[in-house]
């Protein structure tokens, strides 16, 4: 075969001097510059068997499953929560019946900060972009007249992970279900709130000492939760570039990993039950080449490294989410398109679980209508495409071949130097993630403000004409409403079974014990979310973080 | 030599969504401008003191989460309290069209939504604060 320079020079070449190229960024988001063109000269070292092998099987870069979306689609899951747990309620409801198949629900800032709705920092924020969950009596609302058992139930929640799930846990206890049956994720992943997110509480050692409670307490109790979902898409959010969030991303994964080892933990029992959670942004193959370099990784560290000896320890599972940073105000309509495409290269990534935006998301949060759209978007592609026919299609493309092996070499250097740093911890507190995100997130700003990255819509093909969007408002009566019952709630308790919980929570978080049992017996005692995690505040303190720009 | 404008950025309540207001901070320094950022979870009265203290021509809050209106109006209300009424407040994040007017009305000199070039603010604040500078001289 003729040598790629040889065409280069004398064909491309040509080409390019009748035509020249056109002068627009030939640049990933993260950086990476692809040649105009990828033969097999490109991948001279390949080995089929030790890159890709078999679906289903061991280094799973071509999906964890024997036979993928020919079985089982990836399950729709929109993520969904505002005002009182009765109108989310309705919403879940709603969405249940446009046939999503399970459940995700998103909290507002008191509850995902630890605060319950009558507190005076909640003032303002109560069920703004999220539902409000104070106590059990809140969360016996939100799930009222949902089959537990045929739904799995995502919960995106972090520094106070262990009292909400133990408040989901009383609550499906109190209507009979057995634990044993449930299904679901709680998204508990508090090292990529210090780096990216920033719904952190306690400082980084006791916060990671409460996720490794749930890794101790979660297979025994409720064998097929997912007891947590490390996740890369609020390190993309928060501005960093793909390679930054796989490999920020899988580096929380081993410091957990390695948390838990140090407890004394078999890796087997645990690290089934590890999932993923990953933004699709808009470089369409450099996103499907990340979710396959993702699962390479993960599998060849737990088996060398960690010496994992069961498969299913071996198997990035992993959630999606369409990249709500890419959504514009201007034109939202546009949205549908970017969400359809990027939805697209989440599912030839080979992703398990999707959630598509909704257009209006850069305006507010989204109206039924809009939800429904970015639902259907997904049943397109499942239904109409024809892409679930065959598994990996892509695998082969000289392209995307190459870019999952720079982004796994990409991101293994980072892996290497945050180890060599000695983990995540020491990269949390000396500012290394903020420095390196907000370096990236800068850079992405002023490419597109010097228009070397086109935004359609935004920085070019601009039109004046006003959208009319429908937002979404949420009622100001929220915060009265849930204000009402979390009064009630500690007006009917038991106060001494209360009092009695709480302190059995702080025995155990003061002589570093297991933690879990008295979350529940807490949650079970309708103590509020806020006296909960007070009582923690207490014992472990809070973190405030190095203030860069 | 020149003033320099002085700028406050800051993130008031739960929001921890700060990648806005670290870029507009970036972006505003390399304008020449000096800017003081306060870091995360600010209370309307933490941010009017840090003003004061700083003595700055402007303050900018960056929100996400919905809490504009409330925000807003808590700040603007501790600046007059303050008889700091001349401080420029303006803002930004995730704010419909539909709430500009109510934000006008508080007294927020400009709101700028997402996908706003940052070299729009800059221009903003270099036009804005010397106006409030020739309007304290002539007091």
């Amino acid at each position: 075969m003729r040598p790629k320079h040889a065409w280069m020079r004398e064909t491309y070449q040509k080409s390019v001097e009748k035509m020249p190229e056109r002068p627009v960024l030939h640049k990933t988001l993260s950086d990476i510059e692809p040649e105009p063109l990828y033969t097999p000269e490109d991948l001279k070292d390949f080995n089929y068997e030790e890159k890709l092998g078999y679906p289903g099987e061991y280094p799973y870069t071509r999906g964890v499953y024997g036979s993928m979306y020919r079985s089982k689609l990836w399950t729709m899951r929109m993520f969904a929560g505002f005002g009182t747990a009765e109108q989310t309620n309705e919403r879940f409801k709603k969405l249940l019946e446009a046939g999503q198949t399970g459940l995700s629900t998103a909290f507002d800032l008191p509850t995902l900060m630890g605060y319950d709705a009558d507190h005076p920092l909640a003032k303002g924020e109560v069920g703004k972009m999220g539902v409000a969950v104070s106590s059990l009596a809140d969360m016996e609302i939100l799930f009222d007249g949902i089959d537990l058992e045929k739904v799995t139930t995502s919960m995106t929640i972090n520094a106070p992970a262990n009292a909400i799930w133990a408040m989901y846990l009383a609550m499906a206890k109190k209507k009979g279900y057995d634990w044993k049956k449930l299904g679901g994720t709680i998204q508990n992943d508090i090292l990529k709130e210090f780096i990216a997110q920033k719904e952190f509480i306690f400082p980084p050692e006791p916060s990671t000492k409460l996720v490794i409670d749930t890794f101790e307490w979660g297979p025994k109790h409720v064998p097929r939760w997912n007891f947590i979902s490390v996740s890369g898409y609020h390190i993309r959010e928060a501005g960093a570039t793909a390679v930054q969030e796989l490999a920020f991303t899988l580096a929380d994964g081993f410091e957990y990993v390695e948390w838990a080892l140090k407890r004394g933990l078999d890796i087997d029992e645990f690290a089934p039950r590890i999932s993923f959670f990953f933004d699709v942004h808009n470089d369409f193959f450099e996103e499907i080449a990340k979710f396959r370099a993702a699962r390479r990784i993960w599998a060849r560290e737990m088996r060398e490294r960690y010496g994992a000896k069961n498969p299913r320890s071996w198997m990035l599972r992993t959630h999606a989410q369409t990249a709500g940073v890419s959504l514009t105000a201007q034109q939202p309509l546009n949205n549908i398109a970017r969400v359809a495409i990027q939805a697209l290269a989440a599912v030839l990534g080979g992703t398990n679980s999707l959630h598509t935006d909704a257009y209006d998301e850069a305006l507010a949060l989204p109206t039924e209508e809009a939800a429904k759209i970015a639902l259907r978007t997904q049943q397109i592609i499942a239904y109409e495409t024809g892409v679930t026919h065959t598994i990996d299609p892509l695998a082969g493309s000289y392209y995307v071949e190459w870019l999952t092996d720079k982004i796994e070499a990409e991101a293994m250097r980072y892996i290497e130097e945050i180890r060599r740093m000695g983990g995540v911890i020491k990269g949390i507190e000396s500012g290394y993630f903020l420095r390196e995100i907000a370096d990236a997130s800068y850079k992405y700003q002023k490419e597109v403000e010097s228009g070397e990255r086109i935004i359609v819509g935004v920085n070019a093909f601009q039109d004046d004409e006003d959208v009319e969007v429908p937002l979404l408002q949420v009622d100001p009566e929220v915060e009265r409403v849930q204000c009402e019952r979390l009064a009630r709630v500690r007006r009917e308790r038991d106060p001494e079974r209360a009092k009695e919980a709480l302190e059995g929570l702080r025995q155990a978080a003061v002589e570093d014990r297991n933690t879990m049992p008295h979350f529940v017996e807490c949650a079970l005692a309708y103590c509020t979310l806020g006296e909960m995690m007070d009582v923690l505040r207490e014992v472990y303190g809070v973190y405030e973080e190095p203030v860069m720009v | 030599m020149e003033r320099r404008i002085r700028v406050l950025i800051a993130k008031p309540g739960l929001d921890g969504h700060d990648r806005g207001a670290k870029v507009v901070a970036r972006a505003l320094r390399d304008a020449g401008m000096e800017v003081i950022y306060t870091g995360l979870r600010q209370t309307p009265e933490m941010i009017v003191s840090a003003a004061l203290q700083e003595d700055v021509d402007a303050i900018g809050l960056s929100i996400l989460s919905g809490a504009h209106l409330h925000y807003f109006r808590e700040v603007k209300r501790l600046l007059d309290e303050q008889n700091a009424s001349d401080i420029l407040l303006f803002g930004g994040g995730i704010i419909p069209d539909e709430d500009i007017p109510k934000l006008q009305e508080i007294g927020v000199a400009r709101a700028f939504g997402p996908g706003t070039p940052t070299q729009e603010i800059v221009d903003f604040l270099k036009q804005a604060v010397p106006q409030r500078w020739s309007a304290q001289q002539d007091r």
